[in-house]
């Protein structure tokens, strides 16, 4: 898909703030000079291309009672595709990205209840034999992820 | 704020993401037996509260160019880490900046922080810049790249 102008400054914008009031695609829209039916087209379109993963919230798991963690694992080559099937089952990984280093599998893992995280990772060991590295957050110096596109 | 089982329901009706409607609040409340008002109402309340971190789009930065993506891990003497946590967080060019458990001896890293380029060289250049820009010569880090991603979404709630 091609992007255009104002595909960018809807991403720019919308990936700060998002209304909530009655109509907040029609508040947005006006805020950027367009209709709101084009904003909505625009969205849909980008969601379908892939270009957004989602629109919505993002909640935050440990302020809402849950756990919250990264996990690493060092995984032989030989064994990573069967590692990751393994891992990328659990509902609970939210992402896991395949890295350049020894630890070369890095993923998040949400989990409702914060007891949950310690039974996964121990699963997951079972499963795989292989240690799982629990890197939970002890401090935030910034959360503020953006793309300028 | 204490989470009711109704707010569990409408987090879980609005995880993957809400609808692309006229009246968006409207529809998910719909869907639970909520009025638009009493979704309005909640789904501020988390925002307030820090339960929702922020309200918009997830962009898949692969599919705009941003190809390259380094976790930049640093060993940071536990003095120092306050101040250096702080430097790096504020740079525009760093865009998620955290303190993590290091695993001695296999992982000394304790400062990660996330910075995206478009392509590869971009990225270690812009790392060697903030190296030398904010004097942490004497700090050890390293680069890892991701090479592919499986899943990225939000959290999955019940």
């Amino acid at each position: 898909m091609t992007m255009d102008e104002i595909d960018r400054t809807i991403l720019n914008r919308l990936q700060t703030a998002f209304p909530v009031c009655d109509r907040p695609y029609a508040k947005v829209a006006a805020d950027m000079g367009i209709g709101e039916e084009e904003l909505l087209q625009r969205l849909q379109c980008m969601l379908e291309e892939g270009v957004l993963s989602r629109f919505g919230p993002l909640f935050n798991a440990s302020a809402m009672g849950g756990g919250l963690t990264l996990c690493a694992m060092a995984v032989p080559p030989e064994q990573f595709e069967t590692v990751a099937r393994e891992v990328n089952s659990y509902p609970e990984v939210a992402h896991n990205y395949e890295r350049d280093h020894e630890f070369n599998m890095w993923f998040v893992l949400a989990t409702e209840i914060p007891q949950r995280i310690d039974e996964v990772l121990a699963e997951i060991e079972q499963k795989t034999g292989i240690a799982v590295y629990n890197m939970p957050k002890e401090e935030e110096f910034f959360v503020g992820l953006r793309f300028d596109v | 704020m204490v989470l009711t089982e109704k707010d569990y329901r409408l987090i879980a009706a609005i995880q993957d993401g809400l609808p692309l409607v006229n009246h968006p609040y409207a529809e998910v409340g719909a869907q639970l037996g909520m009025s638009e008002d009493e979704v309005i109402h909640r789904l501020d309340q988390m925002l307030k509260e820090g339960i929702i971190n922020r309200f918009g789009v997830v962009v898949r930065h692969r599919e705009l160019g941003y190809r390259a993506n380094a976790m930049v891990v640093w060993d940071v003497p536990d003095e120092r880490l306050e101040e250096i946590g702080a430097l790096l967080g504020s740079q525009p060019q760093v865009t998620l900046c955290y303190q993590r458990a290091r695993h001695l001896p296999q992982w000394p890293y304790n400062l990660y922080c996330m910075v995206h380029g478009r392509r590869r060289e971009a990225v270690r250049g812009t790392v060697r810049r903030l190296v030398n820009d904010l004097g942490l010569e004497e700090i050890p880090h390293q680069l890892l790249f991701s090479k592919r991603r499986f899943k990225q979404r939000g959290g999955h709630y019940r």
